[in-house]
């Protein structure tokens, strides 16, 4: 079956300069760095990482709101990045984003009404003449919002409220693929399982696949079915979610997932406790070869000299020399 | 799952326009500038209401007298009335600051906001000319442009006038551009233009429906008290004999006019300097009141 | 050692009084942990704020309740005797490090003013303090780093200045404000090892106020759960987490997506959102949104119920909720 999106080789660097008049490139700054992966219809990929290592960037650019340096990707088998005008404008039908902060992502001098109708004044063939009001209703309704608000505005709603306005907005073009920038990640603890079981309920109800970022592991892990783990603008680790929770192979992995605290009082002690040292490299300057050796207790000197590429390692891909399996969430 | 949730605040559908109005009415200052402003317009728009004399009649036996019954703020040098002139002056005076901030608005934002949207190179450059204009001293820029446009004799009122704003214009148009550019650049990074992006929306909806709906606020504020900076500017000029002139009245060409005679006869300065101090002082303080009802507002 | 009783603060807005804190009560004691739970608008931080004396007002108004540090009353105390309780009795570190510094004064200045102020030290004893002291939170390097201006810090090293700041003049009880809420999850994780660490090395008590329940069960001996400007249940870790004596707690866990779970059915969610504090529903505030409210909930405000030694539940049926 072929994959509804394919990423292969992603790049994404963003230049360092120096000077006012004359611009002088003096750096880059690599926040994606070769990226690759697929993702299958009806399916959530799940994208974690730490501060820096370039999800947020890896949005940006799948949804073509940033151009990539290099890389291609694949939707529905055709090329993405070469589509221009009428072509792109299809295209972003297809593919949507719900932001992470709820109070930005909504414009403050719109109804909620036009703000979820917006989709359709752009889009004018989605909606035929007069429909648009029904469906707006419709969106309201199915995020689990009264449709009679949509005279509202904004600053009316709630965190958890305004981050449904943005889902319902993502959702009115039916596209096949929405990629959730944190979504949840600004949100207190109890609103958060109503928005998680909200995207569960639409992704069910509309046949929708997600690529899910955020950096609460949790909460991925609840999502999706497969997960990636981003450090500095590489994928080191991707397979399902049980081989990525249960049967981690990749250091850096293993790392990430013992220090996320499990609220269980009784567990104490009894968790294989990896700290890291030092702090995360500039991505303007990433180590040579493999880029988690100076916090990675594995080291040894082939790690400088040689990547580790992602490949197969005991099942799943994982980018290490040395992977091997550690059984770290209790 | 289709649970009803009720919104945070149930209120009536009041957008942040209406919020700043509500705001809005509850200050005092609000009020007494707006009541200021609104006596002024009503000048400028209907002198006779105010005054039935003539403002060009001179009376010279009746020069320099004090204030009495007759002439409520006395008689000027020529022995015109100062109280019909300034009456009259309103018109002059509001007209040069409207039409000015018009001017400077319309072209400084307009080219604000797309220096600010569009960014790169189309932003230097017209960054540099602004610097160029800004890094002309206003006083002297103004003697050199009025005096070039001035060089053939008399000119009928309505030339007069133009050239004051065209002049007030050229010269102030970097503020406005500098404001919505910088409000600009900084809606731009907001999360729901990104959005909107997203969605395929095209640059012209971009900024006609997202951008300038949130860059209003600062460009509004400062046209308040440009106006009223703007006739203050007006009075300068005239003051310094490169603005208005006869024919035409304002407060700028009757405290021009009454310099040399301060100390005989005080009333003649006093009466317009008032008046434009307090009109000044109404935009300001209305500009005040605007920016404080629209700021708290952004949530 | 440290005790808040029945504290109660309003703040005073334009469109009207909102009842922040409406009888606050803990306490803790020399060596023990005692997280605050809550999400916002709970209070939680507004409690520390009290309790520290640097709360804005206007608009906040403490209207009743006492805060006793060793016996000492501090609410009706002079502003220098506070001042002097502030860092030496008790010290405070903050979610955002950034805004916590001062960015035009380098980290060793910072640490060192309150020594020379407080202490009396001269420059070259409180400079050598202050290096031991970035060592203490294990920044590489001090000697160094004790001259460079907060932005040249990692976020997870500001933190650790901002403790070490804290900790400059030995303050009995240290409260922690959501200390990493904005770290990344490793940074946290070594965070939290160090705060541990130091609370056991010199007994200090520690006030962790956080809204994540995963710190809590790790770091906590006992917890006191927010809701609405009241706490709602109190009692040691393990037997909170074991059976949760009131329904907001309850529900909070049903609610959270575990890690140790490939469990991807819906999440139990607490319907509704948590009041304003403009308007506090009567009665029990957590009763429009608890899945056992009844008649009573909507009319009496529930008595805080002891559960056994150390426990209590502000519910009507305390009881039955902790047999499940």
């Amino acid at each position: 079956m072929a994959e509804l999106l394919e990423v292969r080789d992603l790049v994404k660097h963003f230049p360092v300069t120096r000077g006012v008049l004359f611009r002088r490139t003096i750096g880059q700054v690599r926040a994606v760095d070769g990226v690759s992966f697929s993702l299958a219809a009806g399916e959530t990929l799940g994208v974690v990482g730490e501060s820096g290592c370039g999800k947020s960037t890896l949005a940006q650019v799948l949804m073509r709101l940033e151009p990539p340096t290099s890389g291609t990707a694949l939707f529905e088998g055709e090329p993405m990045f070469p589509l221009r005008g009428a072509a792109l404008k299809a295209w972003r039908r297809d593919m949507q984003i719900v932001l992470q902060d709820p109070y930005t992502s909504l414009n403050p001098r719109m109804t909620v009404g036009d703000i979820v109708g917006e989709p359709f004044d752009i889009h004018p063939e989605v909606a035929p003449r007069g429909s648009r009001a029904g469906r707006v209703r419709e969106l309201l309704d199915v995020v689990g919002l009264n449709p009679e608000h949509l005279n509202r505005y904004p600053h009316q709603f709630s965190g958890g409220q305004r981050q449904r306005i943005g889902i319902a907005r993502a959702l009115a073009l039916r596209p096949k693929v929405i990629v959730c920038d944190e979504p949840v990640s600004a949100l207190d603890v109890s609103i958060q399982a109503q928005v998680m079981n909200l995207l569960a309920s639409l992704q069910a109800e509309f046949g929708l696949s997600y690529v899910f970022i955020a950096h609460d592991l949790s909460v991925v892990r609840h999502l999706s079915d497969r997960v990636a783990v981003m450090y500095l603008g590489k994928i080191v680790e991707i397979g399902t979610e049980r081989e990525i929770y249960e049967h981690p192979t990749h250091p850096y992995t293993q790392a990430l997932l013992s220090a996320v605290p499990v609220p269980d009082p009784e567990l104490r002690g009894q968790r294989d406790v990896i700290r890291l040292t030092g702090d995360v490299p500039s991505p303007i300057d990433p180590p040579s070869g493999c880029r988690f050796r100076t916090r990675c207790w594995k080291a040894r000197d082939v790690c400088a000299t040689e990547e580790p590429l992602l490949v197969d390692r005991g099942g799943h891909p994982s980018a290490c020399h040395f992977a091997e399996e550690r059984h770290v969430v209790p | 799952m289709t649970e009803q949730i009720v919104p945070l605040v149930d209120e009536r559908p009041r957008g942040l326009f209406g919020d700043a109005w509500h705001a809005l009415r509850r200050r005092v200052l609000f009020w007494v500038a707006v009541s200021i402003i609104f006596l002024v317009v009503l000048m400028a728009l209907f002198p006779g209401l105010f005054a039935s004399g003539d403002p060009n009649l001179a009376q010279l036996s009746r020069s320099r007298g004090a204030p009495s019954a007759e002439a409520w703020f006395g008689y000027d040098n020529q022995g015109y009335d100062i109280y019909t002139r300034v009456v009259h002056g309103a018109r002059a005076s509001i007209v040069v600051g409207l039409l000015s901030t018009v001017g400077v608005v319309l072209v400084g934002a307009t080219i604000g906001m797309f220096a600010g949207f569009y960014g790169g190179w189309l932003d230097a450059v017209v960054s540099r000319i602004a610097d160029v204009f800004v890094g002309v001293p206003f006083v002297l820029g103004a003697i050199v442009i009025l005096t070039t446009l001035n060089a053939g004799g008399d000119a009928g009122t309505v030339r007069i006038v133009a050239q004051v704003v065209l002049s007030l214009s050229v010269l102030s148009w970097p503020v406005a551009m500098r404001i919505m550019r910088s409000t600009a650049i900084a809606a731009k990074q907001q999360d729901y233009v990104k959005a909107a992006r997203a969605l395929g929306a095209s640059s012209s909806r971009i900024i006609t429906k997202h951008m300038l709906p949130n860059c209003v606020a600062p460009v509004l504020v400062y046209s308040t008290i440009a106006l009223g900076a703007f006739i203050g500017a007006e009075a300068t000029l005239s003051y310094l004999g490169i603005g208005l002139r006869q024919p035409v009245v304002s407060w700028g060409v009757m405290i021009n006019s009454a310099k040399d005679y301060l100390r005989v006869a005080p009333h003649a300065l006093l009466f317009p300097a008032g008046f434009l101090t307090a009109t000044v002082l109404a935009f300001v303080m209305l500009g005040d009141a605007v920016r404080e009802a629209l700021d708290p507002k952004l949530r | 050692m440290l005790e808040v009783e029945d504290l109660h603060v309003e703040f005073r807005t334009r469109d009207g009084v909102a009842r922040v804190l409406n009888g606050v009560s803990y306490r803790v004691a020399a060596g023990e942990t005692l997280a605050v739970l809550g999400e916002s608008g709970s209070g939680k931080s507004v409690t520390a704020q009290a309790v520290m004396g640097i709360l804005d007002t206007p608009p906040a108004f403490v209207t009743w309740g006492s805060v006793r540090f060793h016996g000492e009353e501090l609410l009706t105390a002079s502003p220098e005797r506070r001042r002097a309780v502030r860092a030496s009795g008790v010290a405070m570190i903050f979610q955002d490090a950034l805004s916590a510094l001062n960015p035009v004064f380098t980290v060793g200045f910072q640490i060192e003013e309150q020594l020379r102020l407080r202490r009396g030290m001269s420059r070259k004893d409180a400079r050598t303090r202050a290096i031991e002291l970035l060592d203490l939170v294990r920044i590489p390097s001090a000697r160094q780093r004790v001259r460079e201006y907060p932005h040249q810090f990692s976020g997870g090293m500001r933190q650790r200045a901002m403790i070490a700041m804290a900790l400059a003049l030995n303050p009995e009880v240290l409260i922690a404000d959501e200390p990493t809420t904005a770290l990344d999850v490793t940074v946290q994780a070594q965070i939290m090892d160090l705060l541990r660490e130091i609370q056991r090395e010199r007994s200090m008590g520690l006030v962790l106020i956080t809204h994540d329940l995963g710190v809590v069960a790790e770091v906590a001996d006992r917890i006191a759960v927010m809701y609405a400007g009241r706490i709602v249940e109190e009692a040691d870790a393990v037997s909170l987490f074991r059976s949760p004596g009131h329904p907001y707690t309850a529900a909070l866990m049903r609610s959270l997506p575990r890690l140790d779970s490939s469990k991807h059915s819906a999440l139990e969610t607490i319907k509704g959102l948590p009041p304003s504090l403009l308007r506090i529903p009567p009665g029990c505030p957590f009763h429009p949104r608890c899945p056992r409210a009844e008649a009573v909930c909507a009319v009496d405000v529930p008595a805080f119920v002891p559960l056994g030694p150390g426990r209590g539940s502000a519910c009507h049926f305390a009881e039955e909720v902790v047999r499940g």
